[in-house]
């Protein structure tokens, strides 16, 4: 095994069951990451971004999601074989997510500095004093006055609120951080903010971060990898390089396409045609088939496998040449 | 052409328990018919309420607002029931601005029920055609709100706008919701019924991007007060207010070739109540001094280019 790789996900499955159907969320996704490195995971609503995201922490709702197969190694170590005990120690730990909304993640009747010391004090041998002077010191981290402390999320605006959620997830140091959209609560001056601030304390963490959103533009600005996701399957992976001067998958391109540009003087955005399948009803052959430009019968009746174009650039469709012709 | 639309030092303002809140305070502005205005800036900077006051959601608290050349800042109650046939607006979110019991096609012929004069098997009709004209299948007229994606939702918000013909609407973040490929699809929806239509839109959105891709002209607002505006083209290429050019910078772009380094602002938005007469982006601003605690004026620093800061030359003049 590469020892670079802090966390290797090999072929997850995970379903969520309803009444009558079964919903395919996550189809055999492989992804890894090196120390330090952030890699970007794109893609649009029900993709199953947030899922890959939570099947890691092991915090998919319960009874209806399902990790059906696959494996998600953490420093050579299976977590979805680990007991909950052991895992309570990893999460929060070793590996902390941001989650989406700030305005809800926090707990609005306990103080801030509070819900910061829990962290620290959960796992760490830290009297309460010193978990204190700790969650004060990341509250001073992420650019918010200690003296604030004991302060209620409710006197916080947004941007603030997100810091602390930053603050919460950075405290104990973690080696892996998943970012489920941080920035997208927030106005663009204050994701600048955000975004900035992340860059810097992965910086001097030397943390790996996975980096959870559907804009191009957060992604050109802060990632190093990015995968495209697409009904729970990774079409297209790659350096920042090769998903944005070389994207090769049909989706990808499309993605790309549909972005009103700053510099374009064009009167009319080439949208995707249709919508994503339905996840509780895939098609055979390519997911994005009934969508694509190029789709042939071969696209209609089997599922692409994942080609490597050029070291590390993975693309998973049939028609590879023809779309990079045109 | 002639303007649609004008409004003149509209005021908008809250009472709450700590003072008055200046949610608008004093825009003017004008669209000629036909045409976009974007409205942009952050949450909070009272581009919603700019336009629920035009639509007369919200009573203003001061200012006149002009339609076609008529003054319609105090309308009766019958002037009002022709006024919002001639002026709608499209929701942000298709999810929470749909009736969940009404189906497709009831909540497309809803304004025209409420508006009268029509039919049973007329504003059936009308429906199906509004279904058609906005991309909706057929198949979906008896279809609920819970059981269509956000775009298709998205498209009955455009359908009802446009049910009883409107010359005027306010788009309220149409496609802030929505995922970017769908995003595109309901933009270009957009752009082609303004030219089937000649519609007239006033564009409110914070995705700076978008607004560049629809607008003709660009309000740029700042707690109330509109900072910059101009042509949208002259606005991007010659961005002049501090705020503004911060805004602009921190837009994240998609190309990694062209990252230009984002204009840093300290703080966060200051409050809304009762606010200083000065420069309202002075807390901010890196360029603040004595001369901002002034108030400050809207001026034409070039044809159809508008901005209001007192430095505005200074800092340009060293920028170059």
């Amino acid at each position: 095994m590469d020892n670079n790789k802090l966390l290797e996900i090999k072929n997850l499955v995970v379903q969520y069951e309803s009444d009558d159907s079964v919903v395919h969320a996550v189809n055999g996704v492989n992804l890894s990451f090196r120390s330090g490195e952030t890699v970007g995971l794109v893609g649009e609503t029900g993709a199953g971004k947030t899922t890959i995201a939570r099947s890691i922490l092991r915090i998919l709702p319960s009874p209806q999601a399902e990790v059906v197969s696959g494996e998600i190694l953490f420093e050579g170590e299976d977590l979805l074989k680990l007991s909950e005990k052991e895992m309570r120690k990893i999460r929060g730990n070793k590996i902390a997510m941001i989650f989406q909304d700030p305005m809800t993640a926090l707990n609005p009747i306990e103080r801030v500095g509070d819900q910061i010391a829990e962290a620290i004090s959960l796992h760490n041998r830290v009297t309460p004093a010193e978990a204190e002077e700790r969650a004060i010191k990341m509250l001073e981290m992420v650019g918010i006055p200690g003296s604030r402390y004991s302060e209620y999320p409710h006197q916080f605006s947004g941007g603030m609120k997100q810091r602390v959620v930053i603050a919460m997830a950075l405290a104990c140091k973690p080696e892996l951080l998943l970012a489920d959209e941080p920035t997208t609560a927030l106005d663009v001056t204050i994701q600048a903010q955000v975004l900035e601030l992340m860059k810097a304390l992965k910086k001097q963490l030397n943390s790996c971060v996975l980096m959870i959103t559907h804009d191009l533009g957060v992604v050109a600005s802060i990632c190093d990898s990015v995968a495209v996701i697409y009904a729970g399957e990774i079409v297209e992976y790659g350096s920042l390089a090769d998903i944005f001067d070389y994207a090769s998958h049909p989706y990808t391109k499309g993605l790309f396409a549909s972005l009103p540009k700053l510099n374009s003087k064009e009167r009319r955005l080439k949208p995707i045609k249709g919508l994503m399948p339905d996840p509780t009803n895939l098609p055979k052959g390519c997911s994005f088939c009934e969508r694509c430009g190029y789709a042939k019968d071969i696209c209609r009746e089997k599922k692409p496998e994942t080609i490597e174009m050029s070291p590390g650039h993975y693309v998973k469709c049939f028609l590879i040449e023809e779309v990079q012709n045109g | 052409m002639a303007d649609l639309l004008e409004v003149v030092d509209l005021k908008k303002y809250f009472k709450t328990g700590s003072g008055m809140l200046h949610a608008v305070d004093g825009v003017n502005f004008s669209i000629e018919e036909g045409k976009t205005l974007g409205v942009v800036g952050e949450s909070g900077c009272g581009k919603s309420t700019l336009g629920r006051t035009i639509l007369h959601l919200l009573d203003s608290t001061g200012g006149r607002i002009f339609f076609e050349g008529k003054d319609v800042t105090n309308p009766s109650k019958r002037e009002l029931g022709r006024l919002r046939k001639e002026m709608q607006i499209i929701f942000q979110d298709p999810f929470s601005s749909l009736n969940p019991r009404m189906s497709v096609s009831e909540a497309i012929k809803y304004p025209l029920k409420v508006a009268g004069g029509m039919s049973s098997a007329e504003m059936q009709k009308q429906a199906e055609k509004l279904m058609d004209v906005v991309g909706l299948a057929s198949r979906y007229a008896n279809a609920y709100p819970h059981e269509l994606d956000g775009g298709r939702r998205q498209r009955i918000g455009i359908a009802r706008a446009l049910a009883l013909n409107p010359k005027f609407i306010v788009c309220d973040e149409p496609v802030s919701a929505l995922d970017v490929s769908i995003q595109a699809q309901v933009l270009n929806l957009m752009l082609d019924l303004q030219e089937e239509r000649k519609l007239t839109y006033m564009f409110v959105t914070h995705d700076l991007s978008v607004v560049k891709y629809i607008s003709d002209d660009i309000l740029v607002m700042y707690l109330g007060e509109v900072v910059e505006k101009a042509p949208s083209d002259e606005l991007f290429a010659n961005t002049l207010h501090p705020y503004s050019k911060a805004l602009l910078s921190a837009i994240p772009v998609p190309d990694i070739h062209n990252i230009t380094p984002v204009i840093p602002l300290r703080g966060e938005i200051t409050s809304p109540i009762d606010p200083k007469p000065g420069c309202r982006f002075m807390a901010r601003c890196p360029y603040a001094d004595e001369a901002c605690k002034k108030k400050q004026k809207l001026r034409e620093l070039y044809p159809g280019h508008f901005v209001s800061c007192c430095k505005c030359e200074a800092i340009n003049s060293t920028a170059n």
